[in-house]
């Protein structure tokens, strides 16, 4: 196939995809105005503050620093919020299956990625048990991480988030109970698996089809109470967050189902195959779950609207298309069509359009309120969070130029990337989502807030430590590996310093996620100094409670 | 419209553009590859192997496609010319790799021809290689008083076999080492081989 003619058809889809896009925004169908980022707010809520997680004192502060910037904000009545009190309990059991079992494998998947580190460094250091091998452990690793924690928490999440985004109570949650017993079932086998050595080999793809397709049943489960949400739902504009939670769980099992198709994918179409997998299920699935609870979150912590709603749809259409058709950038000069290249390359550039259009509304939403991340701990999280988006997207559109990709395909740098996305990104918007929530959950406080600030700073800290150094040693052994006059070993020996430096950050991290867990149980278990201010909780809910 | 049906037709459609692209578009244009002359299938015994280095995810560290000397010092380093994908004809799964902590094995067969040199470089890597950050994998390996009739006795440097007894390589490893042996693709390319690149 001639390259031209693909490349410039993708232009030309590209460009006829916004083409529609700003038609149909002329057309109202995204509201000229925007009204539709208030959607998440009652009547008289614009302007105040809430965070579950914050200590009264921390909320007054808080609340002090939205009052400088908006003024007096309107008293909200009495009963404004029961019918949100009613969502929050509507989902709460589900969410709390969901993120319990979110938290199980995050401390699974840290252990086996600390051990997967350290073997890197020592490799003989417990390499007489075949399941702790480095292919094996770092693959459950990944599994662990990537469809245990970061899955079961964006979905829990998720699934709290909609009746409060669709003001209506959660339809169906049975289904998506279901769903996580079928899911984790899948996981628990599939994690078994590789451990005996049954995978498929495939990166991101290794489990084994059949355990695989009770995840996308599963999944599809999950998706259940979504619709029936959906048909139930009060208001008459889905907020921002429902177009990439409806996206997301949509995309999953259609994403999962054609890469576990048995007996179909041979050779390198299999390998182009995997990486649109790969790619996409972080742009279709991970990447717009954590956005949504970015695109509720942040505005709901500091009571002010999404400053351009259009824009954050712009974002998502572009970032829909676009992001569809990057994978094939992790085969930069291996045995695939130019084309298919090219366009993955170009693809990966037009990003920049969604990555933009997200860091401008969200630097205009936050312009002013920076000090509120001070008093928030949920805010401290999101923020950390929604800067690391831009910051690895962008990292990934360089890393897909073909002069960057020369030197950092094959090393470790790809690594840290890879991390500077699923964590810093990914997995730090879910601990500030998870935060906010589960005082809701459990009707209770989180008992011990200086945990919340250990926990971040441990993580922030592992995390940079982590990643700074896979960035530099993975340079350093792209450099060294392109250098035909230097030996192989070379490009070992200059990553030794960093990989050990990678093994102290993942032990940060490890540390950051037992302070968190244990918080965790001392919440569920009603340990710890009893706190459950009512002024913190809806009113309908205090009133309730009296 | 209903903004529901908009946004799942929306992202249906991004789907189907991107699998279009990236699945069925290669699948077309490689189904009716055919096998370069000088390829080989596999025999049981390296199809077992191959099992082996995807059960132990020798894939993450090491990749199977050198590329181009226009890009990349690869075939200096002795990996081979640049693959083609007629090259992979028998490979399913496929082994790319996107990783090379340790160096590219697509040629590995040429490279290192002995058997002797795998088993011992598996059983401990660094008697070989210093250095080396390459797991052991001394589960593939028994370690027995005597060596049998039948047993393949591994040669590894003395300093790294214990004390008493002898090395013996189990099946496992003797078919790994059979499978990489087999990892040459130094034939030359005929035209045809190339037509799809």
């Amino acid at each position: 196939m001639d390259p031209i003619i693909v490349l410039l058809s993708a232009f030309l889809i590209s460009i006829v995809a916004l083409g529609v896009f700003i038609w149909s925004m002329r057309n109202g169908v995204f509201g000229t105005d925007s009204s539709g980022a208030k959607v998440i707010f009652t009547a008289h809520e614009v302007g105040h503050a809430e965070d579950p997680a914050a200590e009264l004192q921390s909320l007054t502060a808080l609340q002090r620093t939205v009052d400088l910037e908006q003024g007096h904000t309107a008293a909200m009545v009495d009963g404004e919020l029961a019918q949100r009190a009613e969502a929050d309990r509507s989902s709460s059991t589900v969410t709390f299956v969901f993120l319990s079992c979110a938290i199980g494998w995050l401390l699974l998947g840290s252990f086996a990625g600390l051990i997967s580190s350290i073997k890197m460094h020592s490799p003989d250091w417990l390499s007489g048990y075949a399941w702790l091998t480095f292919g094996r452990i770092r693959t459950i690793h990944l599994n662990a991480v990537v469809y245990g924690w970061t899955s079961m928490a964006g979905l829990g999440l998720a699934m709290w988030m909609l009746p409060r985004l669709l003001k209506t109570t959660l339809q169906g949650g049975r289904f998506a109970l279901l769903g996580a017993v079928l899911w984790n079932a899948g996981l628990i086998a599939g994690i078994g698996s590789i451990a005996v050595g049954l995978t498929t080999g495939l990166e991101w793809l290794e489990m084994p089809w059949q355990v695989a397709l009770l995840l996308v049943a599963g999944g599809a489960l999950i998706g259940i109470p979504l619709l029936l949400t959906l048909a139930r739902r009060t208001v008459d504009h889905l907020y921002v967050s429902v177009w990439y939670l409806g996206a997301a769980l949509f995309w999953f099992p259609i994403l999962y189902l054609v890469a576990n198709l048995p007996g179909v994918h041979f050779g390198v179409e299999q390998a182009t195959m995997n990486w649109w997998y790969g790619h996409n299920v972080l742009g279709y699935f991970f990447t717009p779950l954590a956005q949504a609870a970015i695109y509720y979150f942040l505005p709901k912590v500091i009571g002010r609207p999404l400053q351009s709603y259009n824009l954050s749809l712009l974002g998502f259409w572009t970032q829909a298309f676009f992001y569809g058709m990057v994978g094939a950038h992790h085969l930069i000069g291996g045995p695939v069509p130019s084309w298919l290249i090219t366009l993955s390359i170009v693809q990966s550039v037009m990003m920049i359009v969604p990555i933009v259009a997200f860091a401008t509304n969200y630097a205009l939403t936050m312009k002013g309120y920076w000090r509120a991340v001070l008093y928030s701990p949920t805010l401290r999280f999101i923020v950390v969070g929604a800067v690391m988006y831009v910051l690895v997207s962008l990292e990934g559109t360089m890393e897909a130029l073909r002069s960057v990709n020369t030197i950092t395909h094959f090393t470790h740098f790809t690594v840290g990337h890879a991390h500077l996305g699923m964590y810093a990104f990914v997995a730090i918007t879910l601990f500030g989502g998870i935060y906010f929530v589960m005082p809701r959950v459990v009707e209770r406080e989180w008992p011990y807030p200086r945990l919340i600030a250990a926990h971040f700073w441990l993580v922030l800290a592992g995390m940079t430590v982590y990643i700074v150094s896979l960035s530099i040693g993975g340079w350093r052994q792209g450099l060294a590996m392109l250098d035909a006059a230097r030996p192989f070993m070379d490009s070992v020996a200059v990553t030794l310093p960093w990989i050990k430096a990678r093994s102290v950050g993942g032990a940060l991290m490890t540390a950051g996620h037992l302070v968190f867990a244990a918080h965790f149980l001392a919440m569920v278990f009603q340990l710890g100094p009893r706190r459950d201010r009512a002024a913190l909780f809806h009113l309908a809910r205090s009133v309730d409670h009296a | 419209m209903r903004s529901e049906t908009r946004l799942f037709a929306g992202a249906f459609v991004m789907i189907a553009a991107a699998t279009g692209a990236l699945v069925a578009l290669p699948y077309l244009q490689f189904r009716d590859l055919r096998p370069p002359s000088g390829l080989h299938p596999y025999t049981s015994a390296q199809l077992r192997g191959r099992q082996e280095y995807i059960r132990e995810g020798c894939v993450y560290c090491h990749s199977q496609q050198p590329r181009d000397r226009s890009q990349a010092p690869d075939k200096d380093r002795g990996w081979g010319r640049a693959s083609v994908p007629a090259d992979y004809f028998y490979d399913t799964p496929h082994l790319l790799g996107t990783m090379r902590t340790g160096p590219d094995l697509f040629n590995i067969g040429a490279r290192q021809p002995s058997v002797d040199w795998h088993l011992g470089h598996l059983y401990q890597p660094r008697a070989y290689v210093p250095g080396s950050i390459m797991p052991s994998f001394p589960y593939l390996f028994e370690v027995k008083p005597k060596a049998e009739p039948g047993d393949r006795v591994v040669a590894v440097p003395r300093q790294f076999v214990p004390t008493e007894g002898v090395v013996v390589a189990k099946p496992a490893a003797l078919d790994l080492a059979s499978y990489l042996l087999s990892l040459d693709h130094t034939y030359p390319l005929v035209v045809t081989d190339n037509q799809s690149r």
